[in-house]
């Protein structure tokens, strides 16, 4: 029961992008839609899980120099899956998505779990871990691109939310880089106001 | 010789890798404290892309494309990347002492940093010849050194100025770059590069 409480905390409290500070580059470059958020969230939370999941089976035959290289080429893997399978059956989200659906490699979340949690827990702990983790980023970058879109495209997963004259002169802003920024930064103020944990 | 021109100031100041395609934020707000911090960082970064791309732009059209293999791009570039920033991280600790107790710890972060993985995909992805792509390396490398180093005179000039305890931190330090951003996004079209 308290592993449930913890993953639930971590969710929130210690939310991958707006409290750690990781995995910013996905968070802000392809949030422009809820699609193509939810779209990253998934595929990282799936590489997340399931490179975690081998590594963590793996970790008793791996030699300690070469752990890192292993890693990485474990995610590199499970990461090309994700890739061609979107190539696939998502071709238009894998356009949108671009080069950042391989550039998960390199997603801080992954590597940080793997380095802090993975080597010292089991395989259930670790597989609890990724999915509160996962939850948490995918969560955000909805939320994130949530209010993009809406005020941006004047749309929701687009579905046209507000008529008239917004309908012709949406806050374009919003879907341009620098609407990323005003965002996030927004969201972390509002965050440090109401959710920040007492020091 | 205008292509290259082109190519340079695309990958410098128009489609800028920090601001306007958002690769590369991590090290950008995680560390850059000081301008001489900002400053190695840079070029170092710069060294590494140019390195980085040599050798995967060689593997891949020397071994991958040829030999049908080109689902192990990713696979291979990142461990590509992971020896040269080791490689790296000895000959400094050999040659340059100084230099590499500065940088410390930043240098192995190189591994997890997006940016050095992202040029060497989108130079595949745009089919570039090795010298269009060693261009477009030194022009990335200089338009990222040049954000950090702007990071971090912002930063500096944000730890004395009056800000709400509710914004203080990194939320102030977001809304600023959201106005450089803008700020880059008046680059746009410039020379005719969209």
């Amino acid at each position: 029961m308290s592993k449930w409480l913890i993953s639930a905390k971590r969710i929130i409290i210690e939310n991958p992008v707006i409290v750690m500070m990781i995995g910013l580059c996905p968070a802000l470059a392809v949030t422009n839609t809820v699609r193509s958020s939810l779209g990253i969230g998934i595929a990282t939370s799936f590489v997340l899980i399931l490179a975690n999941t081998i590594l963590s089976l793996t970790k008793k035959i791996m030699p300690d120099k070469i752990r890192i290289h292993i890693s990485i080429i474990i995610i590199a893997t499970v990461v090309t899956i994700v890739d061609y399978f979107m190539q696939a059956f998502y071709p238009d989200l894998r356009q949108t998505l671009g080069i950042f659906v391989p550039l998960i490699v390199v997603n801080c979340i992954i590597l940080s779990r793997v380095e802090a949690f993975t080597i010292r827990n089991s395989v259930v702990d670790v597989v609890l871990d990724g999915l509160a983790a996962g939850i948490g980023f995918t969560l955000m970058l909805a939320v994130i691109g949530a209010i993009r879109e809406i005020l941006g495209h004047g749309t929701f997963l687009g579905n046209p939310i507000f008529g008239g004259d917004f309908k012709r002169f949406p806050i374009t802003f919003m879907i341009l880089p620098p609407g990323a920024f005003l965002a996030v930064g927004i969201l972390m103020g509002l965050f440090n106001k109401y959710i920040k944990k007492p020091k | 010789m205008k292509n290259l021109a082109l190519i340079f100031w695309s990958a410098f100041l128009v489609n800028n890798i920090i601001l306007i395609r958002l690769i590369g934020l991590c090290p950008c707000f995680g560390i850059t404290n000081t301008i001489e911090t900002s400053a190695y960082m840079g070029i170092t970064t710069t060294i590494v892309m140019i390195i980085s791309t040599w050798l995967t732009w060689i593997i891949f059209h020397g071994i991958l494309f040829p030999l049908n293999l080109v689902y192990l791009r990713t696979a291979s570039f990142i461990l590509l990347i992971i020896i040269i920033v080791q490689l790296l991280e000895m000959l400094l600790k050999r040659l340059y002492r100084k230099l590499y107790n500065t940088l410390g710890i930043y240098l192995t972060l190189f591994t997890a940093n997006c940016a050095i993985l992202a040029v060497t995909f989108l130079i595949t992805e745009s089919n570039f010849d090795i010298l269009q792509a060693t261009i477009f390396a030194i022009g990335t490398g200089a338009g990222f050194a040049m954000v950090i180093i702007i990071f971090a005179t912002l930063r500096e000039r944000l730890e004395f100025a009056p800000v709400s305890p509710t914004l203080k931190g990194y939320p102030i330090a977001f809304l600023a770059t959201s106005l450089i951003a803008l700020a880059f996004l008046g680059f746009y079209g410039l020379f005719g590069i969209m």
